[in-house]
This record gives C-alpha cells, structure tokens and sequence, in this order.
C-alpha cells in the first residue's frame, strides 16, 4: 500500500482572498510579524498501486483531473510506502 | 422553441430558471435531471445556480462528473445555446466549455444585491435585443464570483469580444471586470448575474427578460434562414 498526502494551494501569482482574510484576522489578534498566508486543501489517500511509480501516476492524475483547479491552484505531493 | 433545465443535487435556482421560461418567456420548457444521459429533442440548455453538489471540493467541480455533462459538451459542440447563470456558470468553466475559473470573491463577504451591468457585446445569440454600452440591473448572489483567467487568456476573450457583461462597480474583484462571457463560437454563455431573477417587474426588474427573449429571436432567426 501507498499513502499519498496531498497539498492544493493557490497559485502564487493570483490573489488568495481566504488567505488575505486569515492575514488580516492575525494582524486584528496582533501577531504583526506574519507577513503573509495562504490557505489550501490537504488530502490523504491511500493507494493498492503494485509500485511506487504507479502511485505517484495515479495521484498525479487525481490532482489534474479531479483535485486541483489548474486555472488557479497548484499541487504538491508525497507518495510513500505504508504497511498493507 | 424547447429549453431544457438541467437539475443537480444542491441547485437551488432550477425553478426560477423553468418559471422565467414558461411565465415569462411563455415558451417550452422541461425539467431534467443531471442524471439524464441526453439533451435530444431541445433547442437550448439551461444550467441553473445553487451549489451543486454541496460545492465540495470546489464549485462545480463535482458536477463535471454527472452523467449529462457529455451529452451537454456534444450539445455545446453542435452550436447550440448553453446558459449557466452562477453555479451554472462556475460548471461551465469546470468542464472546459468556458475559459478561467471562478474563485472567492475578493471580500471574502457572499453578496446578494441588485448590480448594475454593461451590456458590451450585443452581437451574441443571448444579449441581441440589448443596445450596446446599455446599463442594466440584474441580481447577483454568489461568495464566488470573482472571475479569474491569466493575462494571455484575457488578452484572447478581449480580441474574440467574448466578454459579454461586465460590472459598472465591480463587487467581487472579477478581472477586467468580468461578470459573464461566452466561448469563441459565441454559443454558450457564463454569467454570475441571475437574469432568470430579473423577468417581472414585481422582482425589481425585468432586463433579465430580454436576454432570454434574445435567445428566442435568434432561434427563430435561425429558422427561417434555414427554411
């Protein structure tokens, strides 16, 4: 079994306006030394993929067909092996 | 002429969408349920608003998997009239008929109120009966509305006149100020205003009314050319 944790986040060239909304909430609760943040998604799954490889092709297409919004998001994520 | 409204789980506007066809417009009309595999049979379609699905994962991202979205995309190919009004609109780009995606609008806030709109393309199957440059009033209400595409897809929908609507006051931080926009071949329609709430005068207003008519006066337009 594969374990592929995955992260969604806004492009950095696009205005993130939770992201904005959190900063300024921070700098209402005074922590003025955050400069900036940005929210996303996070997804966990697991995979019965037969290699590592193929894990990594399957979650890649789950990000591009499904996950992500390639228009405004960006994705990054981790494949590793965990015991069945 | 036939138009199809197109239901999903979460749509909340399918009624207004069915009445301001039937009462208002006085035309055929027919519910469907997204779980419907073919759109045989009518003239136009119509994707309401609401939050299909929930809006999990995202807006619309969801309904791209409903059994009617290839029927829908081959009734898109075929040149024939699609509308999605606010959830509709946010389907639309998630299938790939129309270009950029909808995202937070830029206040964070959900804003419901009479919006003044731009009328600036009056060359297309939907806004015909409009002036170009008229000002119209058409509600809004959607927390996702604000209209995101990069600057060389900007620059496109700039030389194509696909920008159909824009805001006077921009309220979400649309770019360019973009409230709806059509494909290249100027047959299906994105907007976040809800014309389908804008056909009596009893709602505040019926501008809406007219982008419907228009779909009707090119139909019949189409029509007559081919016979």
């Amino acid at each position: 079994m594969y374990l592929a944790k995955i992260h969604i986040t806004h492009k950095a060239s696009i205005l993130d306006p939770q992201g904005e909304a959190i900063k300024n909430a921070l700098h209402r609760l005074d922590y003025q030394d955050v400069s900036n943040i940005t929210a996303g998604k996070y997804f966990e799954t697991t995979l019965t993929s037969d290699s590592k490889e193929q894990a990594e092709a399957t979650t890649r297409s789950i990000c591009e067909s499904l996950l992500a919004n390639q228009n405004m998001e960006t994705f990054l994520f981790t494949v590793e092996k965990v015991e069945d | 002429m036939k138009f199809a409204v197109i239901s999903f789980p979460g749509s909340n506007c399918d009624y207004d969408m069915y009445y301001a066809i039937k009462d208002a417009l006085q035309e055929e009309v027919e519910m469907i349920s997204c779980d419907e595999t073919s759109l045989d049979g009518f003239d136009a379609a119509l994707i309401p608003g609401g939050f299909s699905y929930g809006d999990y994962l995202r807006s619309g991202a969801i309904a791209k998997f409903a059994n009617i979205i290839p029927a829908l995309i081959e009734f898109a190919n075929a040149n024939k009239p699609v509308l999605g009004v606010c959830n509709g609109f946010q389907i639309l780009t998630e299938i790939g008929l129309l270009p950029g995606a909808l995202q937070h609008n830029k206040s964070m806030s959900f804003i419901s109120q009479i919006e003044p709109l731009t009328v600036v393309n009056n060359e297309t199957l939907f806004t015909n009966l409009y002036k170009k440059g008229q000002h119209i009033n058409i509600p809004i209400a959607h927390g996702e509305g604000n209209y995101y595409c990069d600057d060389a897809q900007l620059a496109e929908l700039k030389s194509n006149n696909q920008i159909v609507f824009t805001y006077d006051n921009n309220p979400n931080g649309s770019c360019a100020d973009i409230a709806g926009i059509t494909n290249q071949a100027g047959n299906v329609l994105g907007m976040m205003p809800h014309p389908e709430r804008a056909v009596e005068t009893i709602l505040g207003s019926e501008e809406g009314l007219t982008l419907f008519q228009s779909i009707l006066k090119s139909f019949k337009g189409e029509l007559n050319r081919v016979n």
